[in-house]
Order: structure tokens, then C-alpha cells, then sequence
């Protein structure tokens, strides 16, 4: 097994058996989904007729709320505790420590995004095709997570990390925002949407950062 | 009269290949203080040193930069012949640290967090050698316990663990004597010079003298990030050394 | 002490060359200003459907053009960072972000001022309006990151990386953007040349020309007098620590 690989699989075996044991990141994740996701039938009057356009937002919204606090504490509960450093004094190339962070949070994600949306029908009785929308959320899980275990090393790194993280990490991420909504659009039924390659712009907002994330991953960590 | 011991000032040179690693004009910064200011120093094996100093002489700075968790901000540093700075993962697999914090998950057995760490470090049989491991530091029974529920000297003794795990020829300790009973602090200064003689290097930083003394042969004083001055010690005497030390602290402490 | 000033990148405390051109820099750009503020009321003609108002256009395009160059600039300085550690480099990033957010600021209020007698509304989600807001965060996040970082080297750092990763999403925030505008068109559109006239003359695309290179030249000065100060401010530093404080 190449060394790469191995060091990727014994951080991510470390990460789940970690939130399995203490279930700290995924509880607060689907929470805070969960809570947004009802905050928005009180803020906004969202009547069956408008849920299909709105409701895509709604959706995405709760997922990246709910992301971000996952996101925040990826590297500020190895700092607090102190281990990040013996990982960074090991033989470990920063990228095996970008890519293990981003499938942990991916995976996570994932699981936020597959127990939002059934509570998300359910709510607002929205009628979906479920693996259309499925796997436009996971499209954007990979974008927000590449975006966001970067952005998380560097606002760790800041006095105010809490607040740091979302101002990084909102703008850059519009384009998976404006992505995943219209992606979604198409499969609630929205059929206008399908006119531009909104997949495609997310396959490639999804590489094209999934990449510069592992080049400059050393910069940030670099002490 | 048999009691002859010699305490020179002169920095004996070591025969080049035999340097394991070889620290030259080491300075670090934090935006205005300057933390350590031209350091150098080099071990060979069978080196057990002493790295000595008054509290915020920057020791554990200096650790951390040999250790690599801290880039220096002038300076080089080779490990096995290998450039640490420009090539850090491959200096780091000959490198081990004991530092302040154990490094450790609280919330994985020591099994895991060993486990983990041998992932990492590409350790070869590593069921047998964390078996192996265990024993040497004393925690076989205690393998599948959450490190956080460890008394201190026991979280301390699986930090060694981790450190010496995968072998590396230059060990690294900040302290590692705070916190441990006295039958610990034995046991780990026995484990430190067998690891030296066994063709290591090992540097130990510390303020407890008579800990220290009976092991190392070779001390180093670090006073305000400077390195003040390195004691040969042929056959070690605590009151030629703690007088030593104590002029060379006294000074600072008349300065201040 | 010779080490330092290389370290900092520091010229001779008092270059006569480099503050010379400064000079003669501010002096062209004074020059300029005028001949095209002249220009934007004289020369350029009136345009039939919004009037006098239009000659914003004069400012907001230009200023925009300026915006974005300001980034691309932020992103050669900071790959030159990360790639030499010269902290010249850090000085241009960060100079370029101070101007390159107050330009930015200027589209967007100039783009409001413009909307506002035409079509009574502020603010419309247009397509480049709306880019260039995004882009207002990504430097306003640019300077909230460095001023939350104590460190100068992790600070200069940090930025660095920003400024990359942030510039690489200008392109797909211009896409996405616009695709999203041409499926949910606007109640209102954010006016422009084009649109009212069909083929604009020759006199417009002059004073367009010049004004563009005015501002590009108000630029420089702005980053020739930024990277002096922060230069400055380095030195000093510097000396500081020299002399034990």
C-alpha cells in the first residue's frame, strides 16, 4: 500500500473512531440543521406553491449551516487538545492531512445531508426524486468540504476563528450555492433550470479547488 | 583523590560522519521578541545531553524547532544528513518528541493512539512492536485504556511510547521528568541512556539537576534564546555542575 | 545590519530614484485627471436616453476594470510570496487589497448612483454588480484575516494563500453569476452603454480609452505610495528590534 494511502486511511480510521466514540461534531451538525430548517417556516411564509422554487434554498442552507459547524471544529479540536502537533511532526505530507480532513468531512456531511432531506420532505412536504437530489448534495458536500477544511486551518490559525471561517468560506462557496439550488431546481421539477450545465460547473468548482486545497495545504499549516 | 572530574568550556568537534543531527545559527522570531538567537549544536551517537536553562531561556523552543514543529527563522538543521527544512518528512521519520503535551488522543486506547502513529510513521510489524513497546515503557496492562483516563506519569510513559515507536536515532524530551513519581523517574532515565547507548542521541531538557546529572554526558546552557555555554562531562559531579549552572543562572538573575 | 536590509528587502533609506519617479508618477496622473475630467464633461457626447447622468459610466467601468486588476495583481504578489519569502512581495499583496477594496467600493456606490435616477432603484442583482459584491467580501475577508493575525510571517502567509484561492473563484463566481441572472432576469437591469445605444461613437470609446488609463494610473500611485509606507513601517520595525525594545 502506498505510503499516502495508508497514512490517509489511518487519519480517517482515527476520525471516525473518534466521533463514533464521542459523537461530538455529528450531533451538533444534524441539530443545527434540523433547527434551521424549522427557523425558516417561522421566518418565511413557505407555502406549497412557492417550496419549489424556494425550497432548494432552504434545503441548502440548513446543509451549510450545519456543515460549517462541523467544519469549524475539524482542526480547532486537534489544536486545543494538542495532537495536531504530533501529527505535524511526523513523516506526513500536508496534503495527506487536506485530503484525510476532507473525507472525514465529506463523510459527515453526507450523513447530514441523507438525514436532512427525508426531514426536509417531511416538513414542508415537498415531493422529490430523491437520488437526483442526493447526488447533487454530495456535489456540493465536496465543494463546500474542499473549501472549507482549507478555510478552517486558516481561521484556526486567527484570534477570532468562530467568525473567521463563515467570512471566508461564504463568498468563495457562492458559485456551489448558486449550483446546487438550480441543480436541485431541475430535480424537484423546475425544468427551466436545466438550461445551463449547472453539474458540470460543480464538478469543476469541485476539482479545481479539491486541487489548489492540496497544493497550498503546507502554506497554512506551516509553523 | 580518584574523584578527578574534569568540567572544560571547550566544545569538543565531533568527527563529521558520525553527526546524527547538526543544528547551525539557529534564530526564531515572534514578531519582535527573539526567541532563540544563533544557536548551534550537533550530537553523535551515544550523545545523552543535558539541555539546561532558567524559564524562558527558550528550551522549549528549541526543542520544538529541532523536533521540526517550529520552522527556524534563520539557520539549517540536518538529521541523518538529511535537510530537515527541505525535506522535512524525511527528517522526521528519525526524529522523536516528548514535549510538554503528550500528543495523544484522549479519547483512543493507547493501543490506537500507537496504532495511528505507526500508520503514520511506516513502522514495519507494528502489532509486535507496539507489543514490544508497551513493555519497555511499562504499560502493557493498561493497552486498551483511554488515554485520558491515565494518571499523568502513565499519560507521560505512553507519550514515550509514541516517541520511540518508530526508531528514530535522535530523541527529543521537554521535561518529561514533571509529574512522575520517583520509581518512574528512574525507570525513564535507565530507558534514556540504554536508548543512547544503543548508537542514539538523546537530548533532555530539564530544571531538576540531580535527575539529569547521572545520565548525560554532555550539558548545554541556554540563557535569553542564547547558548551560553556546553559542559563536557567525564564522569558526571553534581557539585561541579550545579555550581556551574548556578553562576551561569545567578548571572542572569543579577542582570535582570 | 546589511542582512536585515536584505532580509526586508529594504532600499536605501533615502533613494533618490525610487521617490523620484514617484514624483514624476503623481505628477502625470494630476495631469491625466484633469485632461479627462475634461474629456467626461466636454468632449464626450451626451447620451440621448439617460443624459448627463450617463457620464458615470466614465468612472464606474474604468473603476471596475481597476477592481479586478487589482486582484490579479494581489495574485502574482502572492504567489511570488510564497515562492521567494521576500517580504516585498507581502507589501504589494496587501497594499493591492487596500486599494483594490476601496475601488471596489467605488463600482458598487458609483453602479448605485447610476441606477438610481435611471430606473429608481438602487440596487439590482445584476449580473457584474452582483459578482463584484462577491468580491467585495473576498477582499473585506482578506483584510479581517491579517488584522486578526498578530504574526507579520503567518499574517503575510495566510494572505497569501487567501489571495490565491480567492482569485481562482473570480472566473466561476463570473459564471455561475451570470447563468443564475440569464434564468431569473431582473425586474430591473443595471444600465449600460450598449444597451441604449446600438453602436457606440467614437468620441464615447476615446474618453473611455483615456479614462481607463487614468485610472490604472491612479492606481499605481496609490500602490507606489502604499508599498513606500508600508516599506517604512518595516524598517522601523526593524530598528526597533535592533535597538532591544
Amino acid at each position: 500500500m502506498p505510503p499516502f494511502v495508508r497514512q490517509v486511511l489511518a487519519l480517517l480510521e482515527k476520525d471516525l473512531r473518534l466521533e463514533l466514540r464521542t459523537k461530538d461534531a455529528l450531533s451538533a451538525m444534524l441539530v443545527f440543521a434540523f433547527l434551521v430548517l424549522v427557523t425558516f417556516n417561522f421566518a418565511l411564509d413557505l407555502r406549497p406553491e412557492l417550496m419549489s422554487t424556494v425550497g432548494p434554498g432552504v434545503l441548502w442552507i440548513a446543509v451549510v449551516f450545519g456543515a460549517t459547524l462541523g467544519l469549524g471544529r475539524t482542526f480547532a479540536a486537534e489544536r486545543d487538545q494538542g495532537t495536531l502537533e504530533g501529527l505535524l511532526i511526523a513523516p506526513v505530507d500536508r496534503s495527506v492531512l487536506y485530503v484525510a480532513k476532507f473525507l472525514t468531512n465529506l463523510m459527515f456531511m453526507v450523513i447530514l445531508e441523507l438525514v436532512s432531506l427525508p426531514l426536509f420532505v417531511l416538513l414542508f412536504n415537498v415531493p422529490v426524486q430523491p437520488l437526483p437530489v442526493i447526488g447533487t448534495l454530495v456535489l456540493g458536500a465536496i465543494g463546500l468540504s474542499a473549501v472549507g477544511v482549507l478555510f478552517s486551518a486558516v481561521a484556526g490559525n486567527t484570534r477570532a476563528r468562530e467568525v473567521m471561517l463563515p467570512v471566508l468560506m461564504f463568498p468563495v462557496i457562492v458559485p456551489i450555492l448558486i449550483g446546487v439550488v438550480q441543480a436541485m431546481g431541475v430535480a424537484i421539477g423546475n425544468e427551466s433550470a436545466r438550461d445551463m450545465p449547472w453539474i458540470s460547473l460543480l464538478i469543476a468548482f469541485d476539482a479545481i479547488y479539491l486541487a489548489t486545497g492540496a497544493i497550498v495545504f503546507e502554506y497554512v499549516l506551516e509553523e | 583523590m580518584t574523584d578527578t572530574v574534569s568540567v572544560t568550556t571547550v566544545t569538543v568537534p565531533s568527527p563529521i560522519d558520525a553527526v546524527i543531527l547538526r543544528a547551525e545559527h539557529l534564530t526564531r522570531r515572534y514578531g519582535d521578541a527573539i526567541a532563540l538567537r544563533d544557536v548551534s549544536l550537533s550530537l553523535t551517537p551515544g550523545d545523552c545531553v543535558a539541555l539546561l536553562g532558567p524559564n524562558g531561556a527558550g528550551k522549549t523552543t528549541l526543542i520544538r524547532v529541532l523536533g521540526t514543529s517550529l520552522r527556524p527563522s534563520q539557520g539549517t538543521l540536518t538529521v541523518g544528513g538529511i535537510d530537515a527544512l527541505r525535506h522535512p518528512a524525511r527528517a522526521r521519520s528519525q526524529l522523536g518528541l516528548v514535549g510538554h503535551q503528550t500528543l495523544l488522543y484522549g479519547d483512543l486506547s493507547v493501543h490506537e493512539n500507537l496504532q495511528l502513529y505507526g500508520r503514520l510513521y511506516g513502522v514495519p510489524e507494528l502489532p509486535a512492536r507496539i507489543t514490544e513497546v508497551l513493555d519497555t515503557v511499562g504499560l502493557g496492562d493498561h493497552r486498551d485504556a483511554l488515554v485520558r483516563t491515565l494518571s499523568r506519569g502513565m499519560q507521560q510513559r505512553a507519550a514515550v511510547a509514541r516517541a520511540i515507536l518508530h526508531q528514530p536515532r535522535v530523541l527529543l524530551l521537554d521535561e518529561p521528568e514533571t509529574g512522575l513519581d520517583d520509581a518512574s523517574q528512574t525507570a525513564l532515565r535507565e530507558l534514556l541512556r540504554e536508548w543512547a547507548d544503543g548508537g542514539r542521541a538523546v537530548l533532555v531538557s530539564s530544571h531538576r539537576l540531580e535527575w539529569v546529572q547521572e545520565m548525560v554526558n554532555r550539558a548545554i546552557v541556554l540563557r535569553e534564546g542564547e547558548l551560553v555555554d556546553e559542559l563536557q562531562l567525564r564522569s558526571p559531579s553534581a557539585p561541579m555542575l550545579a555550581a556551574r549552572y548556578r553562576e551561569l543562572v545567578g548571572a542572569t538573575l543579577a542582570a535582570r | 545590519m546589511a542582512t536585515i536590509r536584505q532580509e526586508m528587502a529594504l532600499p536605501s533609506a533615502t533613494s533618490g530614484r525610487s521617490s523620484a519617479l514617484t514624483t514624476v508618477l503623481m505628477a502625470t496622473t494630476v495631469l491625466l485627471t484633469i485632461v479627462s475630467l475634461g474629456m467626461i464633461v466636454f468632449y464626450a457626447p451626451m447620451e440621448r436616453v439617460q443624459g448627463v447622468v450617463q457620464r458615470i459610466y466614465y468612472f464606474h467601468v474604468p473603476m471596475a476594470w481597476v477592481a479586478y486588476l487589482a486582484f490579479l495583481v494581489v495574485l502574482v504578489a502572492s504567489v511570488m510570496y510564497l515562492w521567494k519569502r521576500n517580504m516585498k512581495w507581502d507589501r504589494v499583496a496587501r497594499a493591492s487589497v487596500e486599494v483594490g477594496v476601496v475601488f471596489t467600493t467605488m463600482v458598487l456606490i458609483t453602479g448605485m448612483l447610476w441606477g438610481k435616477p435611471i430606473w429608481n432603484t438602487y440596487w439590482t442583482w445584476d449580473a457584474r454588480l452582483t459578482s463584484t459584491l462577491v468580491l467585495w467580501f473576498i477582499y473585506v475577508a482578506y483584510i479581517m484575516l491579517r488584522s486578526y493575525t498578530p504574526d507579520r510571517e503567518r499574517a503575510a502567509r495566510l494572505g497569501a494563500v487567501l489571495g490565491i484561492v480567492g482569485f481562482i473563484d473570480v472566473p466561476i463566481i463570473h459564471f455561475s453569476v451570470t447563468w443564475w441572472r440569464t434564468l431569473h432576469p431582473a425586474a430591473v437591469v443595471a444600465p449600460t452603454l450598449e444597451r441604449s445605444t446600438p453602436n457606440a461613437p467614437p468620441q464615447t470609446v476615446i474618453t473611455l480609452l483615456v479614462c481607463l488609463l487614468t485610472m490604472t494610473l491612479v492606481y499605481a500611485t496609490f500602490m507606489a505610495y502604499r508599498t513606500g509606507l508600508e516599506r517604512l513601517r518595516d524598517e522601523n520595525r526593524e530598528l526597533e528590534q535592533l535597538a532591544g525594545r
